[in-house]
């Protein structure tokens, strides 16, 4: 359990001349939930995206899988099995949860559509319950879910996790951090997850990572992070930073 | 006045009374608005002399159309429209009737005896009219229509400058057959991969753009297309345009040309006639324009037709799903393309002649039009369209008894336009995303499971 699936060394990314990461070292092993919380406007976003390749970094490498990724255009990126449920969720609301599933599975083809949509469907029942429905007509919770189950479709080597508790309620974000975990147990599914709800977030994770100004300024594992008087000060406890 | 309720079950008298009541009020309101705009005319005599021209039978058309609308609409057509209304809040029949279920293929079947149908009522040289002006015409716009949906329909890109690609392969056939003899068989293909070629050269430019920006660069690489071949005279003979361009044959085997030893009508010991190739010019574009419809179908089962379709939908979800965005436009517009170059050459071979005149950007946005107004997206919605929007304007040039009306300068193609906007205002706001609007989904389960409305209405969680 000690290889690195990805690493982030000395990344800076800019909007135009604006620096949102300023030099971010970030690394996750193979089997592990890496979470990275932050107030907003930290840079967690961006960092995500910029492992996407969307905007690509100015400065600074990311490897993934022992290969360099920096400078791949973003559907090459996606091919690394490197899958995202982006923030915001962004499904296709047009098409159907079916038809949205399919999507997720573009890069194989549909080779194991079947066997991986059932697993889909026993992860999230409530996502069969709803297959011939379009996208746009689900609940945020069954967005979230398919969001998810659209980017585990592609069989990733390593899920990227945008928010995934962004405006849904807590039983909902329990049901999915749930879920995320029993992939983890079950799939030894390497997963990296930003999150506003720090509590949830950390107590999921095995290592996290804490975010400021583009910066990470901590790091330690989850219960280290949960006991840290700063961190809790800042992000658990609310309003005093 | 009309915010009086009334049930419709309410005595009959009553609504009657009330309806005339309406109908005379609205007659002198007419008369009022009318009086002076319509009644008095002033026109100049010989002897540059204002005169005043007096028109009470105009004046009393406008009146009768007023008051005579007002009294149906109140005493008939409300009434109805409520009834209608109420008969829908009550749950919709689970079967829909026959002819909905099987429309295309029943369209399908009434569009191949259309032309030996039209020979019978009309007779051979009675039936060109309806061959070549309704059905042809019509047909035209339908493979259009079908092959711009491919690009504005699914894969979402607002294309204003489509009939570049049908002025493409207008002018691949007219010029490849004047110059290297080259037969309508070869050159269609040929044309509809040139076509696609050019779809290509425009795709690049604008692959980084998106809504009104991409609308602005197509409209302007149609217009560059049309003044190209305005200005390049040596090929093109510019605004002259080509003429005498070949007649196709049935695939070599017979030929339409009078002087030919292998002539269509000689062969089969017909009389000579035009009707025979207008004829076969229909079902050579009814088999186009169904291939079209074929391809498209396919095509959006396959995996290119699922990302352009997703493309329309989220191009970042679809680039971190690992799509490639930059292919999958390029391929929306060069089939798109093609189609239009097909239809091109098709439009060359039936004209004889072509010329940039043919190409204006109107054309763009009418074939635009049939796109948006039949639901973007939707084959069937779209070839409704088609059929509403150049057959009415069509079918305007027909009516000649307007001129009885309106008087003898009256000439009904003039407000084909004015009716064009009108139809189209009065759709959009019946209709807002077309006829139809709803998307067909592509892939389901196993079996097609019905859902109930009440189950997918909302959601929970």
């Amino acid at each position: 359990m000690s290889d690195t699936l990805l690493s982030v060394q000395g990344v800076e990314t800019y909007y135009g001349n604006i620096r949102a990461l300023a030099g971010v070292d970030v690394t996750v092993q193979k089997g592990e939930i890496v979470s990275l919380i932050g107030a907003n406007g930290a840079g967690k976003s961006t960092l995500m995206m910029t492992i996407c390749g969307s905007p690509q970094a100015r400065n600074g490498t990311i490897t993934f899988d022992g290969e360099d990724i920096t400078r791949l255009p973003t559907h090459l990126i996606a091919r690394r099995r490197i899958a995202q449920s982006p923030e915001g969720r962004r499904i296709f609301p047009r098409m159907t949860v079916y038809e949205n599933l399919q999507m997720g599975a573009s890069l194989d083809n549909l080779k194991y559509f079947d066997e991986d949509v059932e697993k889909i469907f026993t992860l999230f029942p409530r996502l069969k319950e709803r297959q011939s429905q379009r996208g746009g007509t689900l609940s945020g919770g069954e967005q979230q879910m398919l969001s998810i189950g659209r980017a585990l479709m592609a069989r990733p080597k390593l899920l990227l996790l945008d928010e995934p508790s962004l405006g849904l309620a807590p039983l909902i974000v329990k049901g999915i951090f749930d879920a995320i975990k029993v992939l983890n147990k079950e799939e030894g599914l390497t997963v990296f997850l930003v999150e506003q709800n720090a509590f949830a977030a950390l107590k999921l994770s095995d290592r996290a990572y804490v975010m400021v100004n583009g910066k990470v300024t901590m790091s330690g594992s989850g219960k280290e992070l949960l006991a840290n008087p700063e961190v809790r000060a800042a992000y658990l406890e609310g309003g005093r930073h | 006045m009309s915010n009086i309720s009334h049930s419709p079950e309410s005595a009959g008298g009553n609504l009657t009374a009330r309806a005339l009541r309406e109908g005379i009020f609205a007659g002198i309101v007419a008369l009022g608005l009318f009086v002076l705009f319509v009644g008095l005319e002033t026109t100049q005599n010989i002897r540059n002399e204002l005169v005043l021209n007096q028109r009470w039978g105009l004046l009393a058309i406008f009146v009768a159309v007023a008051a005579v609308g007002r009294f149906l609409t109140v005493a008939y057509i409300r009434p109805w429209m409520d009834a209608r209304k109420a008969a829908a809040k009550a749950p919709a029949e689970a079967d829909e009737s026959f002819f909905k279920r099987n429309f295309s293929k029943i369209a399908i079947v009434a569009l191949l005896i259309y032309p030996p149908l039209m020979v019978m009522l009309f007779g051979v040289q009675g039936s060109l009219k309806w061959v070549d002006n309704f059905g042809i015409q019509i047909l035209i716009y339908v493979m259009l229509a079908w092959g711009l949906n491919i690009v504005v329909g699914l894969a979402g890109l607002l294309d204003l400058g489509y009939v570049a690609f049908y002025a493409v392969g207008a002018y691949s056939y007219a010029l490849l057959s004047q110059y290297f003899g080259l037969s309508f068989w070869i050159l269609l293909p040929l044309a509809g991969i040139l076509a696609a070629f050019w779809g290509m050269i425009l795709g690049f430019p604008v692959l980084r753009l998106k809504g009104d920006y991409l609308a602005i660069v197509t409209l302007a690489f149609g217009e560059i297309i049309r003044l190209v071949l305005i200005n390049w005279t040596e090929v093109t003979r510019g605004t002259f345009g080509v003429s005498g361009i070949p007649k196709a044959s049935v695939f070599g085997i017979w030929s339409f040309d009078v002087s030919a030893p292998n002539n269509f009508a000689k062969a089969f010991s017909l009389p000579m006639s035009s009707a025979y190739y207008k004829i076969f010019l229909f079902y050579l574009i009814l088999a186009l324009a169904l291939l079209t419809a074929y391809v498209t179908i396919r095509l959006r089962r396959m995996p290119i037709g699922r990302a352009w379709e997703a493309l329309r939908e989220d191009e970042i979800a679809c680039r971190s799903l690992g799509i490639n965005t930059v292919t999958t436009k390029l391929t929306a517009f060069s089939i798109g393309a093609m189609f239009g170059g097909f239809a091109g050459s098709f439009f060359a071979v039936r004209q004889g002649f072509v010329s940039p005149e043919s190409f204006v950007f109107l054309e763009s946005a009418i074939i635009l039009a049939i796109v948006v107004l039949g639901g973007m997206g939707s084959l069937v919605g779209i070839a409704v369209a088609a059929v509403v929007m150049v057959g009415g304007t069509e079918l305007l040039r027909e009516m000649t008894f307007l001129k009885a009306i309106f008087g003898p300068d009256f000439t009904p193609e003039l407000y084909r336009m004015l009716i064009f906007g009108l139809a189209m205002v009065i759709v959009m706001v019946w209709k807002p995303r077309g006829f139809v609007g709803s998307r067909e989904p592509t892939a389901f389960l196993k079996e097609r499971k019905a859902v109930s409305g009440s189950f997918t209405k909302e959601g929970h969680g």
